[in-house]
């Protein structure tokens, strides 16, 4: 991190939330930050509270109890400021397989009040960033799992969110599209200069470097810098400490 | 992008919300022309009513002078303004359906990202689909046209604003099932619930007079069915009339199904988060 980043609001801050589905808590007193430029990983393995997690903070559920802001714009007080600087790649396909592309783009930007005008050379700009500059008239339906993804992440930084949230984004893809979509993303640190909240129950997908956030069972367990972790726990890497905190053996490496 | 005020969020401005609305219609629009069986099936249910139902009714069912006509009417004529309705009713109860699928899917999620507010946003989705099923009234009209179904010229233009209110009413009604359901599967129970019992317990296959003769209580159910009103408001309009009564009702009840879908969609005191099932499926 930068001097510049720690003037600057966290590009995420999760205080203190809690969520319940009925009698069963899900979240429980969940707090976290990501800063600008940085690279989060969410780990948790299934049913950590991570789908939850990301339905509070793209406001799909109502925050009952804590704070989620986004830059430091509260997310149920000044929604639109908030959900203006997040661009979001939901874990399910969010993409229209009828319609092409660049159909699917230039509907996403109008989401924003991005006019046809300046979506369409948005949409190239953003299809070459992912290589996928040849497939702008393609219809959905006709890409693979991975290349559905690339345009996923191009659509959500269409109108250039300063924070991308991404959930078990490589779920169902094969071993190259996952290191593909992982580079890219990583890549848009330095490009885009956003901060990252990535969340995965894969630990392969955690680096020195990052930050982490473990969930397990709706809390925090630990968080910090990965090399920190690492660290304190005297081990070679992520997986032996994740194993020790979550009480699981054998966990995906 | 980064510099000194990128912090202050600049608002959304008028024309935004235009390009907004403009993308959400025209989305509908290309997703209805992309899916053909959607339009020949919706247009198909109609006409099967029509040539089949009405042919084989026609000598059963007499249809008296009743205003808004002035002269005995065939019952092809009788039902046409029920079978718009009923397009509206099936395009209204299919939209609630793809938002349930896209709900599953994360395009509803895709949708309610967006940060313009909430009822902008779902109000634009009711438009966009009311207007694919102004088109899909229009398409089944033309064909009607050839088998001797015809209003005076102005009927065809008095229908627009009445078909807009009932389509929104609809929609919305739709919109608000939409919340309350969790799963697709439970579209069926739409069918035998919902569509079936409104389509039915209506004037648009019989003037209510005659269910008043059988049954005074059906009658009395068709009487507060909003669905009667959608027909009769259709109905009227194609002739150049209203019926004040049923713009009241369906004026009203749009009112109300809109405000329940919003309130419904609203994170902090929707369903959505309430039904208590567990983490959203996407």
């Amino acid at each position: 991190m930068n001097e510049n980043s720690q003037l600057l609001p966290p590009a995420l801050e999760v205080e203190g939330v809690s969520h319940s589905y009925g009698a069963r808590r899900a979240l429980n007193d969940v707090g976290f930050k990501v800063a600008p430029s940085s690279f989060t990983v969410l780990l948790g393995l299934n049913g950590a509270g991570k789908s939850t997690l990301y339905a509070l903070i793209t406001r799909l559920y109502a925050t009952r109890q804590g704070r989620i802001s986004i830059y430091g714009h509260d997310i149920s007080r000044e929604p639109s400021a908030a959900l203006g600087q997040l661009g979001v790649v939901f874990q399910s396909r969010a993409l229209d397989v009828d319609i092409s592309v660049e159909q699917n783009l230039i509907y996403h930007a109008a989401l924003h009040g991005i006019g046809r005008r300046e979506a369409i050379p948005r949409a190239r700009a953003a299809l070459v960033r992912v290589d996928l500059a040849d497939r702008l008239n393609e219809r959905v339906s006709k890409l693979s799992g991975g290349q559905m993804r690339r345009v996923e992440i191009a659509r959500a930084l269409l109108h250039r969110p300063r924070l991308l949230l991404l959930d078990e984004p490589t779920v169902g893809l094969d071993v190259n599209a996952r290191a593909g979509i992982l580079k890219h993303v990583r890549g848009l640190l330095d490009s885009e200069r956003i901060g990252v909240l990535w969340a995965t129950h894969l630990i392969d997908e955690a680096r020195p470097g990052d930050h982490v956030v473990i969930l397990h069972h709706g809390r925090v367990l630990a968080y910090g810098p990965i090399d920190d972790l690492v660290a304190r726990s005297g081990e070679r890497d992520l997986g032996a400490p994740f194993a020790k905190l979550t009480g699981e053996t054998g966990v995906a490496a | 992008m980064s510099g000194p005020d990128a912090n202050a969020w600049r608002g959304l401005t008028l024309t935004q919300y235009v390009i907004c609305l403009k993308g959400i219609v025209w989305r509908e629009g290309l997703r209805f022309v992309h899916q053909r069986e959607r339009f020949v099936s919706a247009l198909v249910r109609p006409l099967v009513w029509l040539f089949i139902f009405a042919a084989g009714f026609r000598q059963v069912l007499g249809v008296s002078i009743i205003p808004p006509y002035d002269t005995y009417v065939l019952y092809e004529v009788y039902i046409t303004p029920g079978l718009m309705a009923m397009i509206q009713l099936f395009n209204g109860m299919q939209s609630s359906l793809t938002m349930v699928y896209d709900r599953e899917t994360g395009g509803m999620r895709t949708l309610l990202v967006s940060p313009f507010p909430r009822w902008f946003l779902l109000s634009s989705k009711l438009l966009a689909g009311t207007i694919v099923s102004i088109l899909q009234v229009y398409a089944y009209l033309v064909i009607a046209y050839f088998w001797e179904i015809e209003a005076p010229p102005v009927g065809y233009v008095a229908i627009i604003p009445a078909l807009m209110l009932s389509g929104l009413m609809l929609g919305a009604l739709g919109m608000l099932i939409s919340s309350l359901i969790k799963q697709l599967e439970n579209f069926s129970g739409v069918m035998n619930f919902v569509i079936f019992p409104m389509f039915f317990a209506s004037s648009a296959l019989y003037p209510l007079w005659r269910v008043k003769e059988s049954s005074p209580f059906l009658y009395w159910v068709c009487e507060i069915n909003p669905f009667t009103h959608a027909t009769e408001l259709i109905r009227f309009a194609f002739y150049g009339q209203i019926s004040w009564v049923s713009l009241a009702v369906v004026t009203g009840c749009m009112i109300v199904f809109l405000t329940g879908a919003v309130l419904a969609y609203d994170p902090s005191r929707g369903f959505l988060a309430r039904r208590g099932g567990g983490p959203p499926a996407a």
